[in-house]
């Protein structure tokens, strides 16, 4: 969509246009918006957009993008510890993607308006959120296998939607995004499937591990449809395509088969084929952990965040160190072509 | 081959191989703690070529995961500059400056020369070039960065200089220019140096313990506890496959 630029809608009009002409002008530009999000048509950095629009993809990005660098940390746990050379290469190389997606979607953030220094202040203020997956530990070995399959799997189903949201930029980090994704569950699967095929104790790795990780993993969708705050304004402007409920039972539907093809079970007596809804019926989820966890009170969230402000506060020197660097040398660059 | 040319041979992939799998090691403790987002990036980008390259070199002498997860402290080969913890980034960034500078040149003469390992080194020098570009900027910026980073900067480059002595000591099983190596590296560093604004360390760069010790199995207290994280959970399952 480029009817309407940016250049011209973020005026109300020369001194003396009557606030009648702002509102039609105003309400010219929300209709542009409209029949774009309509017609299945991209919104661009450049075009106009409501300021509510541009503040929930802000939201959305700046709390992805946050997931993806908190998410490092769980994982990064185990790269001293991997128990081949070839788990290490391929745990590195995953860690380092989830760097790489966090350098995506900050940039995609900052095409709103919003720079990657003001997102990690409200990260590090608390002011912004990321997964509450991140607050749960990685105690084994087997819960890097864990994450793979079910937390990676459970963010897959719900970006590849994204890869079509009405947001440009979004949509287009999310497509290399999804694209690594897929390899990481992949991995996790099969380092999952090696354990669950491995000695005895392997085995018992692999299943204590999904014990732990299966409900969480559900609860990454978000809370159920009718207590969701964002979902039906987002699905309206098609940043989000399906509701919460629905790509839950998605995931489920994907995972209990796997689940099996693994020789693990899943943690969920409830869990059974509904012959009648084409779909896995499953048990309650326990939403007074999901809030209590949302809220700061997991295993894991002072952890977290206090590592996070820690590498951040001690890099604050190499990062200045850079700034200074790069004015001097820019400012002799200036002096020698004036 | 003979036997002989086989033992030394192995030998020195041991060497190469030991180096490369224990700074990709400490390159991979960064992960989630580097300064910037991009040098999480940089950092594991360079911990996976080193990885790749080990993984090579160790699988020449034999199973690369016994070799990595079964020898004891003394079998190591490795240099003990690579060893050395990560410290502040200053540290690691010197750390990096000596040994690529170091790496580059040797994989430099092997890849000219005819040995069983030009191939493996006309690939690996190429990875090689970027890790020394990525020191050298670094070295930069922090030498004429602030106050503070020129200070932690000289710090580190002063600290890590003893180690650098035991990279031009002979290692069995590689036919090199010692002293051409040694020259080389000793030009290149100091005009990095140089530009950087930091001075060239003046103090000896061997002493008793480090002239050639981790060549021969004497490692620094540190790399104990290295392995003892590195080696725990694949020792704990004896024979299992992962």
């Amino acid at each position: 969509m480029t009817a309407v630029t940016a250049g011209t809608a973020g005026t109300t009009g020369a001194p003396g246009v009557s606030d009648t002409a702002a509102a039609a002008e105003q309400a010219a530009y929300e209709a542009v918006f409209d029949a774009a999000v309509a017609a299945d048509e991209r919104i661009e950095p450049r075009d106009w957009m409501p300021e509510a629009y541009r503040a929930s993809l802000v939201r959305q990005i700046a709390q992805h993008a946050h997931s993806e660098i908190i998410g490092m940390q769980p994982e990064a746990n185990w790269i001293t510890r991997a128990p081949s050379l070839r788990r290490k290469a391929i745990l590195m190389a995953k860690v380092q993607d989830e760097a790489g997606h966090g350098l995506y979607l900050y940039s995609a953030a900052e095409t709103l308006g919003t720079s990657r220094d003001e997102l990690l202040d409200k990260l590090h203020s608390g002011r912004q959120k990321y997964s509450s997956i991140f607050n749960y530990p990685t105690l084994t070995w087997a819960d890097v296998g864990a994450i793979g399959w079910l937390v990676d799997g459970a963010a897959i189903t719900n970006q590849v939607p994204l890869c079509r949201c009405s947001y440009g930029p979004y949509a287009r980090a999310m497509v290399r995004v999804c694209k690594e994704e897929s390899f990481h569950q992949r991995q996790g699967y099969e380092a999952l499937l090696a354990l669950s095929n491995g000695t005895e104790a392997q085995h018992a790795m692999a299943q204590d591990a999904v014990d732990r990780w299966w409900w969480p993993s559900l609860m990454m969708f978000g809370p159920p449809d009718d207590e969701s705050t964002h979902t039906a304004q987002a699905m309206a402007w098609k940043i989000k395509r399906h509701s919460n409920d629905e790509l839950r039972q998605r995931f489920v539907d994907i995972a209990v088969p796997q689940a099996e093809a693994l020789g693990l079970t899943l943690p969920d007596p409830d869990i059974r084929w509904n012959e009648e809804r084409g779909h896995y019926d499953f048990g309650p989820i326990d939403w007074a952990e999901f809030w209590d966890v949302l809220k700061g009170n997991g295993p894991c969230n002072d952890q977290r965040l206090s590592k996070r402000r820690q590498a951040h506060e001690d890099g604050a020197w190499v990062r200045e160190a850079a700034a200074a660097y790069a004015e001097k040398h820019t400012g002799k660059h200036g002096e020698a072509q004036a | 081959m003979t036997g002989t040319t086989d033992t030394r041979a192995a030998a020195a992939a041991l060497a190469l191989g030991d180096d490369a799998l224990v700074l990709s090691h400490r390159l991979g403790e960064w992960a989630g703690s580097a300064p910037v987002l991009e040098e999480e990036v940089a950092l594991a980008n360079i911990a996976l070529d080193l990885l790749g390259q080990a993984r090579v070199l160790l699988s020449l002498v034999g199973d690369e995961d016994e070799l990595a997860y079964l020898r004891e402290e003394r079998a190591f080969r490795n240099s003990q500059l690579v060893e050395q913890p990560n410290g502040d980034f200053a540290h690691t960034i010197a750390r990096q400056l000596y040994f690529s500078t170091y790496q580059r040149l040797l994989y430099g003469q092997l890849a000219s020369g005819d040995g069983p390992f030009a191939g493996l080194a006309a690939k690996a020098v190429k990875e090689v070039a970027y890790h020394q570009d990525h020191a050298e900027h670094w070295t930069l910026r922090l030498g004429d960065g602030t106050a503070e980073s020129h200070q932690r900067m000289q710090r580190a480059c002063d600290a890590l200089w003893r180690y650098t002595g035991e990279l031009f000591q002979p290692v069995d099983g590689l036919d090199l220019d010692l002293p051409g190596l040694e020259t080389a590296w000793l030009d290149s560093v100091t005009a990095v140096l140089g530009r950087a604004t930091l001075t060239v360390p003046s103090g000896p760069r061997t002493g008793a313990w480090s002239a050639g010790a981790g060549r021969q199995g004497l490692h620094t207290e540190s790399f104990g506890r290295m392995l003892a994280e590195m080696q725990h959970l694949h020792r704990s399952h004896p024979g299992a496959t992962w």
